[in-house]
C-alpha cells in the first residue's frame, strides 16, 4: 500500500502534453485538477462576495431597523428600499446556505482539494478526471436553482437549518412554497458534487501516491482532505435521504416529519404521523461533521504554512494526524448537541454532553501544537504567517465558546441566542477562512507562477481581521444579554432595546470588513497578469508541489518525484547550505540514510 | 514591523478581556439576576466554565505571542530542529482531559435535577399550572378551571389567555408546551428558561419562579417571518393572587353579559389584564 510501482503511477504522463486542446477543452471544460482547482476558487471567491452582500443585509436591519437601505434597497420587496421581516428571513438562510454550500465547503475540497491533492502526493492528475470535471459542473445546477429561488415567495426562509414543519408545509411561510423545494434540489446538487469529488480524493489518495510517499510522510493538508473526504462520503447520504424525504413530504404528501392535526395558516389539518424532530436528528448526523468538513483541511493548510513559514518541522505531526482523526470520528456522535432543548430525551443530552466535552480535546491538542511549531521558529510576518497565526488566535475562541454550549445547562440559556452565531464564525470564519486566505496566497505562486502583492495583502489582513473582531467578539454579550438569533427586530423587546448601539457598531465593523474583500479580490486578479514571476519554489517547501514547474503543465512533474522523507524536514542538520530539505531530495548515504525522527536529539543539541 | 504584528496578536486578546471584563458594568450581560434555581445553577455553571476559559485563553494567546517574540527575534542561523515532544503531548493531552472530565461530571447533577423528567417533584407534574400552545406568531394559554387538574384535551370549563402567562411563585411548577403549528421555543431570559415547542409533542417545563414580577417571555427557534414578535410575557405572583386571578378569569369567562354588574374581584382583574 505504502508505494506503487513507479511504471504503473507515472504512465500517464507520457500521454500528456502532445496533443492540442482547444480553449474550451482547456480552460472551461477541462479534466485537468488544476484548472478545475482554480474554476472552484474563483466561483468560490465571487460567491464569497455574494454571501458577504447578504450578511450586510442582515447587519443593515440589525442596526438601523425597518429604515432604508441606500442604494442596495431596491433590491427587497417592501416599498422605499426598507427589509421586510421575510426579506430579512430569506437573507440570512441564504446568507448561510451560499457561505457554507457555495464557499467553504467548495472552497476546502473543491479548490485546494482539487488543486492540492495529486500536486502534493506526486499523481499526474486525479484518479478520475472526468468525474472530477462533473463535481465542478454540478455545482451550477446549485447556484442555477438557489438563485431562481429567490424569484419565488421571496426565497427560501427557513433557514440554513431548514427544519420542519416551517420548511415542510409550503402555507408555513412566503418562502416554504416552491422556493424551499427549490433549495433543497440545489442541496442536492452541491452534495452529489461533493461526493464526486470525495470518492476522486480518496481513490486518488490511497492509489496515487509517489513512489516512496508512505501514508506517514504525507502533509497535514493531504491528511485533512483524506479525512475530510471520509466524513463526506460518510455523512452526505445521510442528508441527501433527509432531503428527498422532505422534498418527498412536500411534494408527494408523505408524513415522514409531518405530525397529525397540524393547521397552519388556517390550511386544512395535516395528516400523518411523522416526527419533525428526525429532520433534526438526520440533518445534524450530516451537519457536525459538515462543520469539521469546513474545517480540517484549513487546519491541515494552517500546518503547512506555519512550518514553512516558521522553517520548521512540524511539532507533533502524529499527535496532529490521530487528533484529526479523532476529531473525525468523535464528530459524528455528537450531532445532539445541536439539539439538547429540541424536545430530545434529556437523557440523550447528557450523553451527547460527555461527547462533546471530548470533542474539545483533539481541538485543544492541536491548538498546543501549532504554538509549538512556531516555537523556536523564525518568525517573517508576511501576509501567509499573519492569517495562519490569526487561524490560532481565532480558533481558541471558537473552541473554547464551544465549551460553554457543550455545558447542557448553560446551553438552556444560551442556544439559538447570537452566542452561537459568535462561535460558529470564530471557527468558519476566523479560523477557516483566514486560513484560506493564508492559503490563497501561498499556493497562488503555484497556481499562476507569479506573486500576489504583500502590502496589499497585509492591509486586506489587517482590515479583515480588525472588521471581523469589532463585527463577532461582541456577539458573545449579546448572547449572554439573552437577544435571540434569526430576529428582524430585536428591540421590540425591552430587555434588547440598550443593545442597539452596540449593534450598529458591528455593523459598521462588518461594512469594513467586507469592502477590504475588494482588496482580496483585486489583488488575486491583478496578479494573475502583473504578480512578479517566480521560479518553482517561491518559500524554499520541501512539499512536492513545489518540485513542480510554477504554473505545472499539464501532468504536473517534468521528472517523476520520487519520495524520501517526510514533508516537514526545514532547518535539517542534515544538510548546510539551505534551511530545508526537500521531500524529493536524495541525500547519498554517507550517513545511514535514517528517518529523521531518529536524528533529532543530537540535532537539537547542536543547535543550541 | 515584525514586532508590530506581535503586538497586534497581543493587543487583541487583551482588549477581548476589558472588554468582557467592563460588559457587565456596560449592561452587555445577563439581563438579571437569574429568577429562578435553575438560572443560578446556570449562572454559576456559566461563571465557573467562563473562570476556567479564560484562564486557558489568556495562557493560549501569551504562549502564542511568547512564541512569535522569540521568533521574530531569531533571524541568524537555523530555527530549532524538532519534531515535537513525546511529554509535551502527553501533558496536553491529560491536563485538558481532566479539565474536561471535571466539568462534564460537575454539571451533570443540575440537568438532571431539572430537565430529566423522571426527578421532576410528582406533584408539580400531577397538576401542571397551564398549557401554553405557540403559534405563529403569539402564545395561547390554557388553564384548568379553578380546583380541576389541567387534562390532556381542552376541557369545556377551561380558561384562555393569549400572550400572558400566569404563574405563582415559590413552588416548582410544571408547564405544558405544545406548538399549534410550525416549530418555537419558549424563552424566558430573565428565568433562564427555554424550551422548544415541538408540533406533535407535549413536552413538560419544570421551573419555579423565586420573586414575583413580569417577565419577558420571547420565542427562540425560526418560525416563520414573525419570529421576532412573539413578544409575551409570563407574570408571576403570590400564590393566592394566583389563585384569584383565576377566579376572576373564570366569572369572566363564564359572565353572561346580563346581569347588574360583575362581580368587583372581576373588573379589578380585567383592569389588571388589559394593563
Ligand atoms: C471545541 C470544539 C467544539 C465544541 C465543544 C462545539 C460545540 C458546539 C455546540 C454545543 C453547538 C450547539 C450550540 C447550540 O445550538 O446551542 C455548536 C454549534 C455550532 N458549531 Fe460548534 N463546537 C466546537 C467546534 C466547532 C468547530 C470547529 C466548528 C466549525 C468549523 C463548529 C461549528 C459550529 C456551528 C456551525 C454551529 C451552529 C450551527 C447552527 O445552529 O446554525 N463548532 N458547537
Ligand atoms: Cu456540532
Ligand atoms: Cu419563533
Amino acid at each position: 500500500m505504502s508505494t506503487l510501482n513507479p511504471a504503473m503511477d507515472h504512465s500517464g504522463v507520457h500521454d500528456h502534453g502532445h496533443h492540442e486542446l482547444s480553449f474550451v477543452q482547456k480552460y472551461i471544460f477541462s479534466t485537468d485538477h488544476k484548472i478545475i482547482g482554480i474554476q472552484f476558487l474563483i466561483t468560490t471567491m465571487l460567491m464569497l462576495l455574494v454571501g458577504g452582500a447578504l450578511a450586510l443585509g442582515v447587519r443593515w436591519q440589525l442596526a438601523f431597523p425597518w429604515q432604508n437601505m441606500p442604494f442596495f434597497g431596491r433590491f427587497f420587496m417592501a416599498q422605499g428600499g426598507a427589509i421586510s421581516p421575510d426579506a430579512y428571513t430569506m437573507l440570512f438562510t441564504m446568507h448561510a446556505t451560499v457561505m457554507i454550500f457555495l464557499v467553504i465547503i467548495p472552497v476546502l475540497a473543491g479548490a485546494f482539494g482539487n488543486f492540492l491533492i495529486p500536486l502534493m502526493i506526486g499523481a499526474d492528475d486525479m484518479a478520475f478526471p472526468v468525474l472530477n470535471m462533473l463535481s465542478y459542473w454540478f455545482m451550477w445546477p446549485a447556484i442555477f436553482f438557489f438563485g431562481l429561488s429567490f424569484f419565488f415567495g421571496g426565497g427560501p426562509a427557513a433557514g440554513w437549518t431548514s427544519y420542519p414543519l416551517l420548511s415542510a408545509l409550503a402555507e408555513a411561510a412566503p418562502g416554504s412554497g416552491t422556493a424551499q423545494t427549490m433549495w433543497l434540489l440545489a442541496v442536492t446538487f452541491i452534495g452529489v458534487s461533493s461526493m464526486m469529488g470525495s470518492v476522486n480524493y480518496l481513490t486518488t489518495i490511497i492509489n496515487m501516491r509517489a513512489p516512496g510517499m508512505t501514508l506517514f510522510r504525507m502533509p497535514m493538508t493531504i491528511w485533512g482532505m483524506f479525512i475530510t473526504a471520509i466524513l463526506q462520503a460518510f455523512a452526505l447520504p445521510v442528508l441527501t435521504a433527509a432531503g428527498f424525504m422532505l422534498v418527498a413530504d412536500r411534494v408527494f404528501d408523505t408524513c415522514f416529519f409531518i405530525p397529525e392535526g397540524i393547521v397552519v395558516n388556517n390550511a386544512d389539518p395535516t395528516r400523518g404521523g411523522g416526527q419533525p424532530l428526525l429532520w433534526q436528528h438526520l440533518f445534524w448526523f450530516y451537519s457536525h461533521p459538515a462543520v469539521y468538513i469546513m474545517l480540517l483541511p484549513a487546519m491541515g493548510m494552517v500546518s503547512d504554512m506555519l512550518s514553512t513559514m516558521c522553517r520548521k518541522p512540524l511539532f507533533g505531526y502524529k499527535p496532529m494526524v490521530y487528533s484529526m482523526a479523532a476529531i473525525a470520528g468523535l464528530g459524528f456522535i455528537v450531532w445532539g448537541h445541536h439539539m439538547f432543548i429540541s424536545g430530545m430525551n434529556p437523557a440523550l443530552g447528557m450523553t451527547f454532553m460527555i461527547s462533546t466535552m471530548m470533542i474539545a480535546l483533539p481541538s485543544a491538542i492541536k491548538t498546543f501544537n501549532w504554538i509549538g511549531t512556531i516555537w523556536g521558529g523564525k518568525v517573517e510576518f508576511n501576509t501567509v504567517m499573519l492569517n495562519s497565526v490569526a487561524f490560532v488566535s481565532m480558533f481558541i475562541v471558537g473552541g473554547l465558546s464551544g465549551i460553554f454550549m457543550a455545558a447542557v445547562p448553560v446551553d438552556i440559556y444560551i442556544h439559538d441566542t447570537y452566542f452561537i452565531v459568535a462561535h460558529f464564525h470564530y471557527v468558519l470564519f476566523g479560523a477557516t477562512l483566514f486560513g484560506v486566505f493564508g492559503a490563497i496566497q501561498f499556493w497562488f505562486p503555484k497556481m499562476f507562477g507569479r506573486m500576489m502583492n504583500e502590502t496589499v495583502g497585509k492591509i486586506h489582513f489587517f482590515l479583515t481581521f480588525v472588521g471581523f473582531n469589532g463585527t463577532f467578539f461582541p456577539m458573545h454579550m449579546l448572547g449572554v444579554a439573552g437577544m435571540p438569533r434569526r430576529y428582524a427586530d430585536p428591540y421590540l423587546h425591552p430587555y434588547l432595546e440598550h443593545l442597539l448601539p452596540m449593534n450598529q457598531f458591528m455593523t459598521v465593523c462588518a461594512i469594513i470588513m467586507g469592502f477590504a474583500q475588494i482588496l482580496l479580490l483585486g489583488n488575486f486578479i491583478l496578479s494573475i497578469f502583473y504578480g512578479p514571476k517566480v521560479g518553482r519554489n517561491p518559500w524554499n517547501g520541501n512539499g512536492l508541489e513545489w518540485f513542480a514547474p510554477s504554473p505545472p503543465p499539464h501532468g504536473n512533474y517534468d521528472v517523476p518525484p520520487v519520495v524520501y522523507r517526510g514533508p516537514y524536514e526545514y532547518s535539517s542538520p542534515l544538510v548546510d547550505d539551505r534551511d530545508y530539505l526537500m521531500q524529493t531530495d536524495y541525500l547519498p548515504p554517507k550517513e545511514p540514510d535514517k528517518e529523521s525522527d531518529d536524528s533529532e536529539n543530537d540535532s537539537e543539541s547542536k543547535e543550541t | 514591523m515584525n514586532r508590530f504584528w506581535c503586538c497586534f496578536f497581543i493587543f487583541w486578546p487583551i482588549l477581548a478581556v476589558l472588554v468582557s471584563w467592563y460588559s457587565p458594568d456596560m449592561d452587555w450581560w445577563f439581563p438579571g439576576e437569574p429568577g429562578t434555581p435553575i438560572g443560578s445553577q446556570i449562572d454559576d455553571l456559566f461563571y465557573l466554565i467562563l473562570v476556567i476559559v479564560t484562564v486557558v485563553f489568556i495562557g493560549t494567546q501569551i504562549a502564542l505571542c511568547y512564541v512569535l517574540w522569540t521568533g521574530v527575534k531569531k533571524q541568524k542561523g537555523k530555527a530549532l530542529f524538532t519534531h515535537g515532544s513525546h511529554n509535551l503531548e502527553v501533558i496536553w493531552t491529560i491536563v485538558p482531559s481532566g479539565i474536561l472530565m471535571f466539568i462534564s461530571l460537575y454539571q451533570l447533577d443540575v440537568w438532571k435535577n431539572f430537565r430529566v423528567q423522571s426527578t421532576f417533584p410528582e406533584a408539580a407534574i400531577e397538576a401542571p399550572v397551564a398549557e401554553v400552545t405557540a403559534r405563529q406568531f403569539e402564545w395561547r394559554i390554557r388553564y384548568p378551571a379553578p380546583g380541576k387538574v389541567l387534562k390532556l384535551t381542552p376541557q369545556p370549563d377551561d380558561l384562555y389567555t393569549v400572550n400572558d402567562l400566569h404563574v405563582p411563585t415559590n413552588r416548582p411548577i410544571v408547564i405544558q408546551l405544545r406548538s399549534g403549528d410550525v416549530q418555537h421555543s419558549f424563552f424566558v431570559p430573565d428565568l433562564r428558561i427555554k424550551q422548544d415547542a415541538v408540533p406533535g409533542q407535549v413536552i413538560p417545563i419544570l421551573f419555579e419562579v423565586l420573586k414575583g414580577g413580569d417577565y419577558d417571555l420571547t420565542c427562540a427557534e425560526l418560525c416563520g417571518w414573525g419570529h421576532y414578535k412573539m413578544r409575551a410575557r409570563v407574570l408571576a405572583q403570590p400564590e393566592s393572587e394566583f389563585n384569584d386571578y383565576l377566579l376572576g378569569l373564570q366569572q369572566e369567562q363564564n359572565y353572561d353579559g346580563v346581569a347588574d354588574e360583575p362581580a368587583p374581584s372581576l373588573a379589578q382583574q380585567t383592569k389588571e389584564v388589559r394593563q
